[in-house]
């Protein structure tokens, strides 16, 4: 999954420092992998070089100083631009999914569209599989078969989770920041 | 290239609930549509209403450029005799009739005698592998072959939309994707146009395009890249 296009998507909401960005991600998306401080910082660094984000004043408390970043508006279009190209249709990539319709939904986008993109993508690779298997032998309708099967079952989640998206949405509502 | 049926911000509800809110759909000869979307998204009343089986309580289906609503109701149902062919999930071929009689039927009812009518639908139970059946009756043969017989007679009259709703719901995939493959080449070789609704990726990946039917209204996304 790519850290810098969620963090971003997590910073849309408001300015962050590298440690509350974290637990919004780990809370969110890292279940099985919580990020490491240093991917959150490398990450950071790197989307501050590349004008994405920009350090917005710093944080004093009792502790070390902490500086807050936001997301510019090169950040803004960098994550629209994300949430509209498909993922590359191959099996498992349900995590990536998951983030950005769960993004979409938090910046008040429309999760359809994710969705329907995602679609239209997988049933374009399916088509082509669907053709090969037409002309090819029985080995290659098996090999062919197998990934139909794979990208039809990302398919069956997109629908389930196209029907959920109004409870979703109402449930990270409930989650707070 | 025009389009041969197209529906436009069609409107239908049953009750309080609208079950088209604005849908549109067009199909080109020789294309496969597969109309896409949940249980109850208004993928079915889409079709129905442009096969002129119902009438959008607003908005226009036009084939070959004329209205349907616009023809009387003698000339509707002969459209769908002759220009229109139908599959369903099932329930549609008639028990007491063999496969043969099932599928000459619709020849028969416009007005072809028996025998060049049970000749050419015997070719097509042939084309769709199931010449065997011809003698039985439905209930005497298994689901794909029933689906088969289904698509034959569906395409005997060299219909030039063909309309099918869920056809391979009732079959497990093998046989599924046969039929598919034999409906699509045929509507293929006869420039036929299909209207594919279904829930299954896996089918609707033999159509060309595809359309999403969502809360009433339709959408169709460009494959990117």
């Amino acid at each position: 999954m790519s850290i810098g296009h969620t963090l971003l998507g997590l910073l849309e909401k408001g300015p962050r420092h590298g440690y509350d960005l974290k637990r919004a991600y780990d809370e969110r998306f890292g279940q099985d992998r919580p990020l490491h401080y240093g991917q959150v910082y490398t990450t950071l660094s790197r989307l501050l070089r590349n004008g994405l984000v920009e350090e917005a004043g710093v944080e004093s408390g009792d502790g070390p100083e902490r500086k807050r970043y936001a997301i510019t508006d090169a950040g803004v279009t960098d994550v629209e631009q994300w949430l509209g190209t498909p993922e590359k249709p191959e099996p498992y990539l349900q995590n990536t999914l998951y983030a950005k319709v769960v993004l979409a939904l938090l910046s008040g986008r429309n999760a359809d569209d994710v969705l329907d993109v995602q679609r239209a993508a997988h049933l374009g690779t399916m088509r082509a599989l669907t053709k090969r298997k037409a002309d090819g032998d029985l080995a290659d309708q098996l090999i062919c078969d197998h990934a139909l099967f794979h990208l039809e079952a990302d398919l069956r989640w997109l629908e389930l989770t196209a029907a959920r998206l109004g409870q979703l949405s109402a449930q990270l509502a409930g989650v707070g920041r | 290239m025009t389009a041969l049926l197209e529906a436009v911000d069609l409107r239908k509800s049953f009750g309080p609930t609208p079950a088209l809110d604005g849908a549109g759909l067009s199909v080109r000869a020789g294309e496969v549509v597969a109309v896409m979307g949940p249980s109850g998204s208004g993928k079915s009343t889409l079709l129905h209403c442009m096969a002129g089986i119902l009438t959008p309580d607003s908005g226009v289906v036009r084939y070959r450029d004329v209205e349907l609503s616009a023809m009387p109701d003698g000339r509707r149902s002969e459209l769908r005799r002759t220009d229109f062919g139908f599959v369903f999930q099932f329930g549609q071929l008639v028990p007491e009739l063999s496969c043969l009689e099932n599928v000459a039927l619709p020849l028969r009812l416009g007005g072809l005698k028996r025998r060049p009518a049970e000749a050419r639908a015997r070719e097509w139970l042939d084309r769709l592998e199931v010449a065997d059946v011809a003698d039985k009756r439905p209930g005497e043969t298994s689901g794909g072959q029933g689906q088969r017989v289904a698509v034959a007679r569906a395409l005997v009259t060299g219909p030039r939309v063909v309309f099918a709703d869920e056809p391979t719901g009732a079959l497990d995939s093998l046989n599924g994707e046969r039929v598919m493959q034999l409906l699509t080449t045929a509507a293929k070789e006869t420039n036929a146009a299909v209207v594919l609704v279904t829930h299954e990726a896996r089918v609707a990946a033999y159509s060309d395009r595809e359309v999403v039917v969502r809360d009433g209204r339709s959408r169709e996304v460009e494959p990117a890249r």
